[in-house]
């Protein structure tokens, strides 16, 4: 989300480079040496005419002074700060603390982000400890062999009058049971042993897949071609895609790709997008395919034939997010849940009725999106079968397309980190004290 | 006459044993393995007391718990309980439900035959 944080230090490093001298650039945008200091510094927020005036003498845009990777830092050091009183309490300075101290606040949100994947895996292992069907299994198996040989050689040790044949079919018994358990333990213990070499547990399998995908731009050349490879190759190769259910999910989203690259070839429909000014609506009349095929064939698009970038999240019927690919400005939770006012969530309690809004992400510089969205049936199993419901959410940035004009609905990433205080939705407080 | 015991249990080798160490006592030991038959057999043998294995096929030892006491004629019959899960978790859920003793494998042969003779005042 473009913030003004950190703008000072961008200033400083743009006047720095181009060799001019602060006293210089504060008499040219008609302000004091010592508030420009303190601009510079990140002590001073800035925005509106002097940043258009600072910018101009820079010989910049003022955007290049606002956007970019500063604010997915500030975002993360909001989210590290959640429940730390002492931090919550210096996050007015927040902004103020990254300007000045680059290194220290990566530090931190780098280990943040290590300390969630780390809570993961220990919620994953728990729930694989409590639900695993196998292992309670097997532990059932091996008690009542335990039992069973406790109880007899108890028998054989304390009785001293035994009959001779109960005595053979204690032996027996025994015998049998002590199989048992040796091929018990040996099982639980290969189990276990292959749990460790699992490398699935660092990380979800979804967020593999999402990390295959980003470094691929979410766009698959090979998959276009006439005569595509194997899908199943391309999950083969990938370095990223290292545990089993993360190659199972990407093998599922390369085949549904490769038949969306089928019904909607590259050129034809990116031509017919930018005609379109990427209205799925239009799109999937056009091609004759559902509009949730239409939203990943746009998501799917390099961003140069798409004329900007594209974003997309899907959820299934319980809200989960099942697919994330963020656009900036428009941050999606890696964790939990997002804003219950998402037009996401809003298709979902309507299936199959198209929603398209304009919504604004709350921030100092509030940003605005042009969203589709629809909610789909799976009919994965058949029109008897459960239903199964999925909805999707598609996110054109203002730069992407131009907004129609319409009142834009103000809506929020997740209630922890979301300013808006008088939010109707909203199901937890937010730790931004005062918002903005 | 002779007291009787009504063991619900499907691991064949606990049958034997437990089976072995109350016979020896002077118990009358019926056996029964199959979870959705065994409330019919209690109300059909009348015993003094049952012991009763959580984990049965085709029905939980806790649903027939709670058919037990749900009945008037079996309701006050001391029923001791048994399970590989000796999690607080159970022995919550099995107290709530009115086992009269509940005991978690592997139990050692002198507990069982204690509880037992404890629970009908034998």
């Amino acid at each position: 989300m473009p913030r003004s944080a950190l703008t000072g230090t961008r200033i400083r490093e743009r006047r720095t480079m181009i060799g001019m001298r602060q006293a210089d650039l504060a008499r040219l945008a008609g302000i004091s040496p010592s508030y420009l200091n303190l601009i510079e510094h990140n002590r001073r927020r800035i925005g509106g005419k002097l940043l258009v005036e600072l910018a101009r003498n820079l010989g910049v845009e003022a955007s290049a002074l606002t956007e970019g990777a500063a604010a997915a830092l500030i975002e993360t050091l909001r989210e590290a700060a959640a429940g730390h009183d002492e931090a919550e309490a210096d996050l007015p300075r927040l902004e103020e603390f990254a300007g000045r101290f680059p290194g220290w606040a990566g530090l931190i949100a780098d280990r943040h982000r290590r300390v969630r994947e780390l809570e993961r895996t220990v919620e994953m292992l728990t729930d694989r400890m409590t639900h695993d069907p196998f292992l309670s299994a097997s532990l059932h198996e091996v008690i009542s062999a335990v039992t069973a040989i406790r109880s007899t050689a108890a028998i054989l040790a304390d009785t001293e009058d035994i009959d001779p044949d109960w005595q053979r079919r204690f032996h027996r018994n025994l015998s049998d049971d002590s199989r048992r358990l040796a091929e018990g333990a040996q099982a639980l213990v290969a189990y276990l042993d292959e749990g460790t070499e699992d490398p699935g547990v660092q990380s979800s399998p979804q967020e593999e897949v999402e990390a295959f995908l980003r470094a691929r731009d979410w766009h698959l050349p090979e998959l276009e071609r006439s005569l595509p490879p194997d899908p199943a190759r391309i999950v083969a190769e990938a370095r990223e895609l290292t545990s089993g259910p993360a190659r199972e999910l990407a093998l599922a989203h390369l085949k549904r790709y490769r038949r969306d690259a089928e019904l909607m070839p590259l050129q034809r429909f990116s031509e017919a997008a930018r005609g379109a000014a990427l209205d799925p609506g239009a799109l999937a009349q056009a091609f004759g395919v559902d509009p949730g095929a239409a939203f990943r064939r746009l998501a799917a698009l390099p961003e140069d034939r798409a004329g900007g970038p594209v974003g997309l999240v899907a959820c299934d019927g319980s809200g989960t997010l099942t697919f994330r690919k963020p656009v900036e400005g428009f941050s999606l939770p890696r964790f939990g849940a997002a804003c219950p006012l998402w037009p996401l969530y809003q298709a979902l309690s309507r299936p199959m009725a198209p929603v398209r809004a304009v919504v604004e992400l709350g921030g100092a510089t509030p940003q605005r999106f042009l969203t589709y969205a629809i909610c789909q049936p799976v009919l994965a199993a058949g029109f008897d079968g459960p239903q199964v419901l999925e909805a999707a959410m598609l996110i054109l940035p203002e730069g992407t397309v131009a907004l129609p004009r319409m009142a834009a609905q103000p809506v929020g990433t997740s209630c922890r980190i979301c300013p808006r205080r008088g939010c109707v939705a909203r199901r937890e407080p937010s730790i931004l004290a005062n918002g903005f | 006459m002779d007291k009787r015991v009504l063991l619900i249990e499907d691991e064949p080798n606990i049958i034997e044993a437990i089976r072995f160490i109350l016979a020896r006592d002077g118990w009358r030991v019926d056996t029964h393995a199959d979870g959705t038959t065994a409330f019919d057999r209690v109300a059909e043998t009348r015993p003094d007391i049952v012991i009763l294995d959580v984990m049965l096929p085709g029905r939980s030892g806790f649903d027939i718990l709670r058919d037990i006491r749900a009945d008037a004629g079996l309701g006050a019959l001391p029923v001791l309980m048994l399970t590989a899960k000796g999690q607080v978790k159970d022995r919550d859920l099995a107290e709530r439900m009115g086992a009269s003793r509940f005991m978690a494998k592997p139990f050692s042969n002198t507990e069982v035959l204690a509880s037992v003779r404890e629970l009908t005042g034998a």
